[in-house]
């Protein structure tokens, strides 16, 4: 019997903090296997080595931010069979794109001396803005076991089972008492997307958004119980504006409610 | 002269991106440049607005490796400009859950990105094949440490449950106990660590460096100090501005920090290492010595038993830490927010990083500042490589490339941190 080759697997980095790709090294049970069942083919964090593409998966972290990242966006795309974004960057643009509700010139002139040196874009986007992305995997890290579902739903050819409900979801399979209802802390969670495990309101405080938005989300509704719990309108569009800012649901809840 | 160009596309097993460019003619070094083309993300921009509040679940996506000493500056700054000192329980939660940063960051470099230099292996997936054992040993010992952090932090990477002026939600004791046995599993990984990595071959480089870290009355540093160098330095960490200071160089999105008057500087766990060898415990200084490293350790390729010993003691340090715990009756001081600068600076696993703050009467940023290690170290990366590469120079070509990146690696250097992008060019003419 021929032994079928190996898929090769390839990850990518745009402008991001490299937790996401990360995650793939933090598992440390699964990883020596995943070796053996994959080509680690262009891993830079992990490996010097290179093999040329295509690749047969290619896991992209991050959002493009510069115009040398958005020509090499279609470069990855091209040399992928099968695309898939990792985190709040590649899915939604990330913390840096807070930039997008400002003017970038001002943000150079902040943080650096010489701004001239300095290439970026005004904004900063998703991957699927750029081009076509196979499935999305969400948050502000991804989750682990997540991360694992997907690979390895790639290694069999099926869909991976990643649902799309609310973080409210998993409060009520592990048995949390809800911190809005019970304690009055405003909490993202109604509209935010699963897949953390719920892990604030474990530990005591209100979701602040990770995984971003859920499916068919009613953030206009959340933000109403929120004003009922005494939260100021800037402090409304703050909590929607921060590591999913872009994200549409959350952006244009913060445009409502940024009327100053 | 004769001329050669040496190219090499992506400095790999580095967190982040950059590139390193080094131009030769005959048998003299005529550039070296340390090009980190990381995109910029603005942090210290967008952080102006926020609420004080904010700033450890902002700070923290800096980088995914060392969120944690981000998380630990952040709310030291904001305590120190609030007027607050967290004692008890909660600061040895705080010392506690570094130890696990440092854990997981160290075997992290040490086994998976280190390693594999000192062995031959191009990523640690290939070690495994020849070293199975070692390679688990590293991934174990790192997983160690993660579950520190995500028992204290709810999670590995971007932890939720740090906050200004303590935690959210702090651990009982029962649920601490058992990380004790880990431990005392990861204490045992890490003597063997310690003796296998100073088995490893090291190429001889010493030099007369000023190291600057962070110095406590009576521990080891972690979150407190004044900053002090082995050349005279010892200062305040409010002092910070008034000795250091950043550059904008062209080629780089990292800024370049140097000491006023007096030049690059060294920071991380060798610095740490020369300036506290005092205050580590008595059996990591045995075993130092029994390894042939008493202190001053002047060759940055040894910076791999140094983290192997931080390692060891980091897993002691938590074992007591989490034999003398108890529950306090609140998770946080509480905060009453004011108009003022506050200032902060920890031990991230590879060096002092430093937070600046200023800050409204309702508590809303108006002014951040922050140097992550990696920015300060970056001149000193440039420097070693100008005094490696004369003597090394009838290498095979091939070999100096990756004896470059060695050296570059040596400061386990994060460019997501500093901001990011490294790819090496050596060019010879």
């Amino acid at each position: 019997m021929v032994r079928k080759r190996r898929p090769k697997l390839a990850v990518w980095k745009f402008a991001s903090c490299d937790g996401c790709q990360l995650t793939l090294l933090d598992c440390e049970d699964e990883l020596l296997r995943l070796a053996g069942q994959v080509q680690i083919s262009y891993f830079p964090e992990a490996s010097r080595a290179i093999v040329r593409g295509p690749y047969d998966l290619s896991l992209v972290e991050g959002s493009i931010t510069t115009p040398h990242d958005a020509e090499r966006i279609h470069q990855v795309r091209r040399a992928s069979k099968v695309l898939i974004t990792i985190g709040a960057c590649a899915t939604a643009g990330g913390i840096q794109a807070l930039r997008n509700f400002k003017d970038v010139r001002e943000f150079l002139s902040i943080v650096y001396a010489t701004p001239e040196y300095i290439q970026t874009l005004n904004k900063s986007t998703p991957i699927a803005d750029h081009v076509f992305v196979d499935f999305e995997l969400r948050g502000c890290p991804i989750n682990k076991h997540q991360l694992i579902e997907v690979i390895s739903a790639f290694l069999h050819g099926r869909k991976p089972n990643t649902p799309p409900h609310s973080v409210c979801m998993e409060c009520k399979r592990r048995d949390i008492v809800c911190v809005m209802v019970a304690h009055g802390t405003p909490c993202l969670g109604p509209v935010t997307h699963a897949g953390c495990g719920a892990i604030c309101p474990a530990y005591h405080r209100g979701c602040y958004g990770c995984f971003g938005p859920k499916e068919t989300p009613n953030t206009n509704s959340l933000s109403a119980r929120w004003s009922h719990l005494g939260v100021k309108e800037q402090d409304i569009v703050r909590a929607f504006r921060s590591f999913n800012a872009y994200a549409e649901p959350f952006r244009k809840e913060g445009e409502a409610h940024d009327r100053a | 002269m004769k001329t050669k160009v040496i190219k090499v596309d992506y400095l790999a097993r580095v967190e982040g991106e950059g590139a390193l460019y080094v131009k030769i003619k005959g048998d003299q070094v005529m550039d070296v440049r340390l090009k980190i083309f990381e995109p910029p993300r603005f942090f210290e921009a967008f952080l102006r607005g926020r609420n004080f509040a904010e700033a450890p679940d902002i700070t923290a996506r800096i980088c995914g490796i060392c969120p944690i000493a981000y998380q630990m500056s952040a709310v030291h700054a904001m305590e120190d400009a609030f007027g607050i000192k967290v004692e008890g329980p909660i600061r040895a939660l705080r010392r506690l859950i570094y130890c696990g940063e440092w854990i997981e960051s160290h075997a992290l470099h040490v086994y998976l990105l280190h390693a594999p230099d000192f062995l031959g292996y191009e990523d640690a997936i290939q070690m495994a094949r020849d070293h199975p054992d070692i390679v688990q040993r590293g991934l174990q010992l790192k997983k160690v440490g993660n579950e520190i952090v995500r028992l204290l932090g709810g999670r590995e990477i971007h932890p939720i449950n740090v906050r200004v002026g303590g935690f959210y939600r702090v651990p009982t004791k029962r649920e601490l106990i058992p990380l004790m046995e880990q431990l005392h599993w990861a204490r045992e990984a890490a003597l063997e660590t310690v003796r296998w990595a100073a088995a490893l071959p090291f190429p001889e480089f010493e030099r007369d460096y000023e190291f600057v870290a962070l110095r406590h009355p009576t521990e080891y540093p972690f979150n407190e100090g004044r900053l002090v160098s082995n050349k005279g330095l010892d200062i305040a960490v409010s002092e910070y501005d008034d000795h250091f200071v950043e550059e904008h160089v062209s080629y780089s999105n990292a800024l370049h920090s140097t000491i006023k008057n007096r030049g690059p500087y060294f920071v991380g766990p060798l610095a740490r290492y020369n300036l506290n060898f005092d205050r580590l415990s008595p059996l990591v200084r045995e075993l130092a010595c029994d390894v042939g490293l008493h202190p001053p350790c002047t060759n940055p390729f040894k910076s791999i038993i140094v983290r192997s010993l931080e390692i060891l003691y980091a897993c002691d340090e938590a074992l007591r830490l989490i034999a003398e715990y108890e529950m306090p009756d609140k998770p946080a001081v509480e905060i009453q927010p004011r108009a003022a600068t506050g200032y902060g600076c920890t031990e991230a696993p590879r060096g002092i990083l430093y937070h600046r703050y200023r800050l409204g009467d309702d508590g809303t940023i108006l002014d951040a500042k922050i140097v992550p290690p990696t920015s300060q170290n970056q001149k000193m990366i440039e420097s070693d490589l100008w005094h490696f590469l004369p003597s090394r120079l009838d290498m095979p070509h091939d070999q100096l490339v990756w004896h470059c990146e060695q050296a570059v690696r040596n400061y386990d250097p994060c460019i997501s941190c500093a901001t990011h992008f490294i790819k090496l060019h050596i060019e010879r003419e």
